[in-house]
């Protein structure tokens, strides 16, 4: 990728050159595209300004009226905040979420590193169909799994625990993990592996110390998407966590919300906040690597 | 890893095995506090009987006291158990086997690699997928029935299947289109990663997230209120009456449907940009040369180059639209003539407990994706081909 970069650079560079019309004629450009960004942004900046306005505002004039307005007294608060984190068990919530959420990610990008190396690197029996069965399950819907799945739970004694769910997450995520991690993974130069095989290193040794450490970068980007997957969750969640209070994680607590707190936008509105913010965070962080997970895992074909 | 790394080989026949048999039993023993309903707070409520605060370990048993500290405590344990047990139990086996004669080395490691993934997949998708498709032919008893699939011909399932298809037509088209398009505009302007960002960032928001912005878009008051949702109170302006817009059938569908273009569109945007910024200059330069107009370069040169990223895209997004579940049940619940199949399917289950309906639905969404994964295995072969 970095190889191809310059001479794609060059080439927008040249368009960016020869499109260069003048001030006027770019106007309309240029004013589509502040349209576009406008409207991308108001819905979420509408839920922000609504979370920190004072609820006796909320249901009487629109949440622009307070931007108009930003000075008048009594018009922002962070009580609502208060409210949900503790009364509505958004706090508590969260903490699920960061204990479903952090092992849900580990532990299936680990599973597949190990089996994306063997099946590129470690000739055995079947390989090629046992992958192909593999690249098939990558949409198979997660509600074919939910009826045999609970079954299988209710008899064991896993649903509503978060090792349930950890399992759960893991398997639906594993396609995709192996997936992605294969088409990095069997791009490495055969040369490495070769070498290491005559200095005489193990697959073990040339897994932790050849293929981890270059595969970073894909390491990384699955890590934020299935991040993000499993924290924005609700179907998973709903049905293998449930809804008590003990262990829901955020998505469920929000719905919860609606359900209890329909009309009251102060609250539904810092209870979606405090939903997003994790995710948005990593997301602005992280956007270059996601966006390298994005393109490694659609444009390939 | 640190274990694995060990140079001195004599240390690590013997001191790997050790180290990995403590740590699996820590594991199991973490597993065993997890598994317990009460498991936090009784570790904790231990923990305070041996420093002799029998005082706070009574009120973790009673279910007060310092749960927050046993939450935190548990979430600890989890991440440890889930983080390094799944790596000692690579290690340890690999290491193991590694003991064993290169013969049957050779032909157990593969195994011990993949053995894990293959278990898990096997038990959470293929072992489900049949059990559901055979539940779905099968009443209450086990005998065999076409009854479930009855559900299909039900008068409401017309729209059932009329709301999937909207889903699928303009949810899709509407998502992979403007992508494209903003994907070409970006492209000429200086600030370009800004605005790209400012599309794509609502993919970091979570579908239920995303229903409660929406929400207060789309929030309604009767005529002579005052409007507090963005849409309506723009209708109001221009001297129309407010519409309610979640519950009106059938513009609630495409309510539903804008929030996730919404949520979509900058996904196929990423996409699409990067492979029109892979579309050579020369190619570009020479229909300019030729005198076509700027639009004409983008519909007549860039999009058919970029045809298969097109493609690409919109199955994906298809695939989303066609499982589509969350918007629906968190909105209205498809009380209003919006109900899709994923949503009636969830209903089914865990309101009316109808397993085998509920089984007959979840089949017919997977025949739905059935030419998705065609296409993708299709396209995997052909690229074990080329490689």
């Amino acid at each position: 990728m970095t190889a191809s970069a310059q001479p794609i650079e060059s080439a927008r560079i040249a368009r960016v050159a020869a499109w260069r019309p003048p001030f006027l004629r770019s106007l309309p450009l240029r004013l589509s595209v502040f349209a576009i960004c406008a409207l991308w942004t108001l819905p979420t900046l509408g839920l922000l300004v609504t979370s920190v306005r004072n609820p006796l505002n909320i249901t009487t004039s629109g949440w622009w009226t307070a931007l108009l307005n930003p000075f008048a007294p009594n018009q922002w608060t962070l009580s609502n905040y208060q409210t949900v984190l503790s009364s509505d068990g958004m706090g508590n919530a969260f903490i699920n979420s960061l204990i479903v959420t952090l092992p849900s990610t580990v532990i299936p990008i680990t599973i597949a590193a190990f089996a994306a190396y063997a099946f590129a690197w470690v000739p055995f029996r079947g390989r090629g169909i046992l992958f192909t069965i593999v690249v098939g399950l990558l949409v198979v819907p997660i509600q074919m799994s939910l009826i045999p799945i609970l079954q299988i739970y209710s008899a064991g004694n896993l649903y509503g625990s978060f090792l349930g769910i950890w399992l759960a997450h893991t398997g639906f995520g594993l396609p995709l993990a192996i997936f992605l991690l294969y088409n990095f993974i069997s791009q490495l130069p055969r040369d490495l592996f070769e070498s290491a095989a005559i200095d005489g290193a193990s697959h073990l040794q040339a897994f932790t110390r050849i293929v981890l450490p270059l595969s970073v970068p894909a390491l990384g980007a699955f890590a934020i998407f299935q991040f993000l997957w499993v924290w924005n969750d609700l179907l998973v969640a709903l049905v293998f966590l449930g809804p008590g209070a003990e262990v829901r994680v955020l998505p469920t607590a929000l719905f919860q919300l609606i359900g209890s707190r329909g009309g009251s936008w102060h609250l539904l509105t810092a209870g979606a906040f405090i939903t997003m913010v994790v995710p948005l965070v990593v997301f602005l962080l992280l956007q270059r690597a996601f966006v390298r997970g994005i393109l490694a895992g659609s444009v390939k074909s | 890893m640190a274990v694995a790394r060990t140079e001195n080989p004599r240390l690590s026949r013997f001191a790997l095995p050790i180290a990995g048999l403590i740590g699996l039993g820590l594991c199991v023993a973490g597993i065993l506090v997890l598994l317990d309903r009460q498991g936090g707070p009784h570790l904790l409520a231990s923990i305070y009987d041996l420093l002799g605060n029998s005082a706070g370990a009574t009120d973790l048993r009673n279910g007060s006291g310092d749960q927050v500290i046993a939450k935190i405590l548990l979430a600890a344990i989890a991440l440890t158990v889930g983080v390094g047990g799944i790596w000692l139990l690579f290690i340890g086996v690999g290491s193991l086997v590694s003991l064993l004669r290169p013969r049957w080395r050779d032909r157990i490691l593969p195994w011990v690699f993949v053995g894990p993934a293959l278990l898990l997949l096997a038990v959470f998708l293929v072992y489900p997928a049949a059990g559901t498709i055979l539940r779905s032919f099968v009443d209450d008893h086990g005998q065999f029935t076409l009854r479930n699939y009855a559900v299909m011909t039900e008068s409401d399932f017309t729209t059932i299947l009329r709301n999937n298809a909207f889903w699928l037509i303009v949810g899709t088209g509407a998502s992979v289109g403007l992508g494209l398009v903003f994907a070409g505009l970006f492209d000429r302007i200086r600030r370009e990663s800004l605005a790209k960002t400012i599309v794509f960032l609502p993919l970091a928001i979570s579908l239920v997230g995303a229903s409660v912005i929406w929400g207060l878009v789309y929030a309604w008051q009767p005529a002579g209120q005052p409007q507090i949702g963005l849409l309506n109170s723009i209708v109001v302006a221009f001297g129309g009456q407010p519409i309610p817009w979640v519950t009106t059938s059938p513009i609630n569908v495409f309510a539903e449907i804008v929030i996730m273009i919404w949520l979509q569109t900058g996904f196929a945007m990423v996409v699409l940009s990067a492979a029109i910024k892979g579309v050579s200059g020369e190619i570009i330069e020479a229909a300019r040369l030729d005198g076509a107009s700027e639009r004409q370069v983008f519909l007549r040169v860039i999009v058919p180059v970029i045809r298969g990223s097109i493609i690409t895209v919109s199955t994906t997004i298809a695939i989303v639209t066609i499982k589509i579940f969350d918007i629906v049940y968190v909105t209205t619940g498809g009380r209003f003539n919006d109900d899709v199949v994923a949503n009636r399917m969830f209903h089914e289950i865990f309101q009316f407990f109808d397993d085998g309906r509920g089984a007959a639905l979840a089949t017919l969404l997977f025949v739905a994706v059935l030419p998705v994964m065609y296409i993708n295995l299709s396209n995997f072969r052909r690229q074990q081909r080329g490689a």
